[in-house]
């Protein structure tokens, strides 16, 4: 795995990776080893971010970075959140017209295998969710709706997303579940962390 | 207790925000000037991370329904306590009954107004902070609103004299700031094009961020960006080439690149600039 470090101002370092596999594998390591002066870790599609106390010793977080192995890949024992979806999105029929296929196939794909939660970021508890050739890559909608409903499951670009409350948003919407993806009073608040994985599990309209 | 009788253009409490969340969404938040708010809690012996009053601009009166010590620091302008002028950055005993006038800021955007015993609101994941982007932590004060003052039981005294060295902007600031990571994604020109020129802070600026208007910076590099962490302070810069500087409540990922990235100490001034006051970047190493 390459690493690139990539100075962020004076109280954070971006660590810049090969991809967002490499991102998963190395996330519950830096985890599981962050010292306290990393006040905040933030993985994205190929980064993580560590933001540290200004003033902090910055060789240290930049050594950890570099030097932190990766765990060996066992996805199978990172947690597995079993999320029930009605697939009656209002873009269903549109998503399975853009990638040429049934909506039936559509709901499949969706079903098929467990997704991942890569990074968050547009949201309190929303998570962007990755799986490997999902085949299910489509666009952003041409003109984000105004508001989406909470519990609306979506897809756009490589990522399926949940949105945790009412928001406006431009993701194709496929279904929706009636899971609680933010509860500011659960511990933890968020039901998708970084590196959950998300198995979506389809019941009838 | 202290009742808002006039909460102004925008009244929220704020504390030292609740960081450690960023990975799940959830923006730092707390006060922008963070040295005014220090200064506030300090004045009436608060503990640091004592909840306050974040006034945009002003003017707000406050109405006590119970004796209290207050401080108002950050922006410059006229307050009154039960009619008298009263001093800003010091220590200040409130009698009940009587109303503190907060009047429009002369200079600077953001008073901060402290309460012996810190405000008592009930905390989310462990900050009684507003978050404006995500709606995390207690609603905007409204006119009418009463705000409850935790004990001061076991608090140092208020400290007999204190003494503040202040500064405020007048009108064009100098912020240091520091290489960002897509830097590189840049014209070699960009660089001297942010630090070379004054930006002009856009009526569009909130806590999210200040817009800065001016020149545009070039790209060199057009690809789409993954989404990648942010920091406060961050400059970040959308496909209109002018840059965006994060403030407490920014987003916690984003998708355009950031070019560079204020220095912290710093921030506390970016919180106090008006629209239409300008800002000049001054290129800065650790």
């Amino acid at each position: 795995m390459t690493r690139r470090l990539l100075d962020y101002g004076d109280s954070a370092v971006l660590l810049e990776v090969d991809d967002l596999d490499a991102v998963l594998a190395l996330m519950p390591a830096l985890e599981r080893t962050r010292p306290p002066e990393v006040v905040e870790l933030v993985p994205g599609a190929r980064t993580v971010l560590a933001v540290h106390a200004p003033g902090a010793p910055r060789e240290a977080v930049r050594a950890w970075l570099t030097k932190t192995p990766a765990d060996a890949v066992d996805a199978s024992s990172a947690a597995l959140v079993e999320l029930p979806v009605r697939y009656d999105g209002p873009d269903l029929a549109e998503v399975a017209a853009l990638l040429g296929v049934t909506v039936e196939e559509v709901v499949r794909r969706h079903t098929a295998r467990p997704w991942s939660v890569a990074f968050g970021g547009f949201a309190p508890g929303f998570a962007y969710l990755s799986a490997p050739a999902s085949g299910l890559e489509v666009p952003r909608r041409t003109t984000p709706r105004p508001r989406v409903p909470a519990g609306s499951v979506g897809l756009a670009g490589t990522f399926s997303g949940v949105y945790p409350r009412d928001s406006p948003g431009g993701w194709q919407l496929i279904g929706r579940t009636e899971a609680l993806l933010w509860d500011a009073a659960r511990t933890p608040p968020a039901l998708l962390t970084p590196g959950t994985r998300v198995r979506f599990v389809e019941v009838p309209p | 207790m202290i009742e808002v009788t006039d909460a102004g253009p925008l009244t929220l409490v704020q504390d030292a925000g609740r960081p450690g969340h960023a990975a799940v969404g959830v923006p730092p938040s707390g006060a922008l000037d963070a040295r005014a708010f220090a200064d506030a809690n300090r004045l009436v012996g608060n503990r640091p991370d004592a909840a306050v009053l974040e006034l945009l601009l002003g003017p707000v009166v406050l109405h006590a329904r119970a004796p209290l010590w207050l401080a108002v620091t950050g922006a410059r302008g006229p307050v009154t306590v039960g009619g008298r002028p009263a001093p800003l950055d010091r220590a200040v005993p409130v009698d009940v009954g009587e109303d503190v006038a907060i009047g429009r800021a002369e200079l600077g955007l953001r008073y901060y107004v402290s309460a012996r015993g810190g405000i008592d609101v009930p905390p989310v994941l462990g900050s009684r902070s507003t978050d404006t982007l995500s709606g995390l932590g207690p609603a905007p004060v409204r006119s009418g609103d009463v705000l409850a003052v935790a004990s001061a039981a076991g608090l140092d005294p208020v400290p007999p004299i204190d003494w503040l060295p202040t500064s405020t902007p007048d009108g064009l600031a100098h912020l240091r700031v520091l290489p960002g990571p897509r830097r590189d994604w840049f014209a070699a020109s960009a660089w001297h094009a942010l630090l070379g020129q004054p930006w002009t802070v856009s009526p569009q600026s909130d806590r999210v961020g200040l817009r800065l208007g001016g020149r545009p910076l070039e790209r060199r590099v057009h690809d789409e960006l993954p989404s990648e962490g942010t920091v406060t302070g961050a400059l970040q810069v959308p496909p209109s080439g002018e840059p965006i500087l994060f403030l407490a409540d920014h987003p916690t990922t984003g998708g355009y690149p950031v070019i560079g990235a204020v220095a912290s100490a710093d921030l506390p001034l970016a919180a106090q600039l008006r629209p239409g006051e300008r800002v000049r970047f001054v290129g800065a190493r650790l």
